[in-house]
């Protein structure tokens, strides 16, 4: 369960100071399902990055399962983002360099896992986002949905507690989009993950429970009562 | 993974990859012919000190130079006597080069120094030999008033003049070396080989025999088994010498005795040749003769080789310090611009490796994958620039361009091969006006490769150190950037 207490980002740059959060208050309980809306510059992103252990809030608390991420150092801070949180960004972020299979193996490979139980656990999460034939294939031969599963099931290879989604279908065309977000929520649903997702896109959003709202760095949360 | 990671990105970025060794490939190319061409210069300064001194000579131990006392030595002169007429006459005025000698003693002395491995003394000698005859004028009388007026005029004088008196003389001048022939390995006859006949017997150390260089026994005519003659003593040709390398020591070796007896300088050397038992000791050992043996001059190689003049030397030069600083420059250049282009992919790479740390990729980690594919790079360009090096030093091996070494003071004036003998200071005498020709060679020596070698991994691991210091500065924050 996240628990966050007065949560204030700042980010200076040069002699300004952008407040990107101002004190946010946020419980997500375990298996809960959060959907981020609010304008560009909002501070969306820099709230999921709290949340994944990205980065360190200017002040405040993030407690999950009781452990302050904001207190946490650094080598433990990237143990626990390589244990238990799953990331899916906007633009895929894949290694252009390595093929699907590979790329989802980046996320084993900080938990030492053999090298034949990695490429097992690889090639099943590919299967599991429907794309067990294509494993080989560099994201320069894949569509942009095809790379944003392979960027799915490197999030859930893992089988992270936390699932962070910024904006996974913001790059994708309407046809794709509908398709992500099915597979997404298969996977939610499979996996009893926590699952915070960034979105623009209000069909979306109208099925979620519970919406925040993020404008100017503070939030504000709604139940969804039509929620499916 | 780390393998397969840095495979694929060598492979798929290979341009970029390829910019990196390139670069480094130039610089380490550079270093390696620098280094071969100057090894070559040195080799060939070498064979010119060698020619002089012999092999394995570290230094030679003078009489230290004083003004030539009067009486000592001198001008040459000559006499004949005048009364054979029409008689061919011969003469031969032997003298010590240089005109300064050492007492034979002097070699016991240097060979118990610290750090001498061997001595031996040699006297060289400058024969000059006058060949001629004089012939005495005939009075012809006047045929017009014969008899007639000495018959018929009282008081006449008769008429007539001398005809035809004068001299014609030949001069040349040769060089002779006495030897020691108890210690065949040392001094300057072992800087040839003998190719006809055979060397001095330790046996010989006063017999009658001499060793002919090849180039002056073809200029006499002279072959094994003839015999020449000097003020009157004849020698026999037992072996003919040819030099490795450039000119001769001296035209005709004798036993030292034999030598010393025609130069009536009994118990005398002109040199000490010193094989030091440590070559680094060199200067060492030098300062230690020089102190405890008054009255010596000694002369290393590297005296001498400041003695060399000539394109070798010029070249010598230019290898030394235009070549260095130019593959230096090179080389500092290359790094630098590995290193930027290394640290400028990562730029590139932001998103990529802030992806991997979101995922968990502990920074070291991150970094030795840059580094990983740096010090590959590295590899990579040291590869090809041994290659184009190797290529650029065979080149040179084949077209050996010709060098000439001038030895001596300046040129010393019109050179030591005519009949006059040149008075240099009595350490490089012998070098005086000396000019070899010598091909230039570019031998690679391990030495260079494994230098190379490292050129190159230090290349990649300075481009790795910009590259990875970046890398390591990445944010996992960094992942979310929008912009490439
Ligand atoms: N690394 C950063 N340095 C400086 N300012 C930043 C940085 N990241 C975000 N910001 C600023 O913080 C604010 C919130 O940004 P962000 O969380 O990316 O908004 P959103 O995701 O809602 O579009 C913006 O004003 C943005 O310019
Ligand atoms: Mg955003």
């Amino acid at each position: 369960m996240y628990q966050l207490r007065g949560v204030t980002k700042q980010y200076r740059r040069d002699k300004a100071t952008v407040d990107a959060l101002v004190d946010v208050d946020l419980t997500i309980g375990d298996g809960d399902r959060l959907v981020i809306q609010g304008p560009t510059g909002g501070g969306k992103s820099t709230l999921l990055q709290m949340l994944g252990g990205l980065d360190r809030p200017t002040s405040g608390s993030i407690e999950l399962d009781g452990v302050d991420l904001a207190k946490l150092p650094e080598a433990r801070l990237t143990t626990f983002r390589a244990e238990s949180i799953g990331f899916v960004f906007q633009s895929f972020n894949l290694i252009p360099t390595l093929n699907a299979q590979e790329n989802v193996e980046t996320a084993l490979v900080p938990l030492r896992l053999k090298a034949a139980e990695r490429r097992e656990r690889a090639a099943q999460a590919l299967e599991s986002v429907g794309l067990g034939e294509r494993l080989g294939h560099l994201p320069s031969e894949m569509s942009g949905g095809q790379q944003q599963r392979v960027a799915i099931a490197r999030a859930l290879v893992k089988n992270p507690k936390v699932l962070l989604a910024d904006e996974p279908t913001g790059n994708l065309d309407e046809s794709m989009r509908d398709e992500i977000m099915d597979v997404l929520e298969t996977l939610w649903k499979e996996h009893g993950l926590t699952f915070v997702m960034v979105t623009h896109d209000s069909s979306i959003a109208r099925r979620a429970p519970r919406i925040a709202t993020i404008r100017k760095g503070r939030i504000t949360l709604t139940e969804n009562s039509k929620a499916v | 993974m780390f393998f397969t990671y840095l495979r694929r990105e060598l492979r798929r970025r290979r341009k970029a990859a390829l910019v990196v060794a390139s670069g480094l490939a130039l610089g380490i190319a550079l270093v390696i012919v620098v280094n071969s061409v100057s090894a070559g210069m040195n080799q060939a300064q070498d064979k010119v000190l060698q020619s002089l001194y012999g092999l394995g000579t570290d230094m030679t131990v003078t009489k230290a130079a004083t003004a030539p006392k009067a009486g000592e030595g001198g001008r040459p002169r000559f006499e004949f006597g005048a009364k054979d007429d029409g008689k061919e006459q011969s003469s031969d005025r032997v003298m010590v080069q240089g005109f300064q000698t050492l007492a034979a003693s002097t070699v016991d002395k240097v060979a118990s120094q610290k750090g001498v491995a061997d001595a031996v003394g040699g006297l060289s000698l400058q024969v000059m030999k006058v060949d001629g005859q004089f012939k005495r004028g005939q009075f012809k009388q006047d045929p017009g008033s014969g008899g007639a007026t000495r018959q018929g005029g009282p008081g006449g004088e008769p008429r007539g003049r001398v005809e035809g008196g004068g001299a014609s003389f030949d001069v040349n001048s040769y060089s002779v070396y006495g030897t020691d022939v108890t210690k065949a390995g040392l001094g300057p006859r072992t800087s040839s080989k003998i190719t006809e006949g055979r060397a001095f017997k330790t046996s010989e150390a006063d017999a009658k025999v001499a060793v002919a260089d090849a180039s002056y026994a073809k200029e006499k005519k002279l072959a094994l088994g003839d015999s020449v003659k000097i003020k009157g003593v004849t020698y026999e040709v037992v072996g003919i010498a040819t030099p490795d390398s450039g000119d001769a020591a001296a035209d005709l070796y004798l036993p030292l005795k034999q030598a010393q007896t025609l130069a009536g300088a009994k118990g005398k050397i002109t040199t000490v040749y010193v094989k030091a038992t440590d070559s680094q000791q060199i200067s060492a050992v030098k300062r230690g003769i020089q102190k405890n043996i008054s009255g010596t001059t000694v002369t290393t190689s590297a005296d001498l080789a400041d003695t060399v003049s000539g394109s070798l030397s010029t070249a010598s030069n230019l290898a030394a310090n235009v070549g260095r600083w130019l593959s230096i420059a090179v080389l500092v250049a290359a790094f630098l611009v590995a290193g930027l282009l290394t640290s400028s992919a990562v730029s590139r790479r932001v998103r990529e490796f802030g992806t991997l740390k979101a995922l968990g990729w502990k920074s070291g980690r991150v970094t030795r994958q840059v580094v990983g594919e740096a010090v590959v790079n590295g590899l990579v360009g040291g590869a090809l620039g041994i290659a184009v090096g190797l290529a650029g030093a065979y080149a040179v091996t084949a077209i050996s361009p010709t060098l000439t070494a001038q030895l001596g003071s300046g040129a010393g004036g019109g050179g030591g091969r005519g009949p006059g003998v040149v008075m240099g200071g009595p350490g490089i005498s012998q070098a005086a006006g000396k000019s070899l020709d010598i091909a230039l060679s570019a031998p690679v020596s391990a030495t260079t490769i494994t230098l190379a070698v490292g050129l190159a991994v230090a290349g990649g691991l300075i481009a790795g150190g910009f590259g990875g210091w970046r890398a390591s500065r990445l944010r996992p924050a960094d992942a979310l950037r929008r912009v490439e």
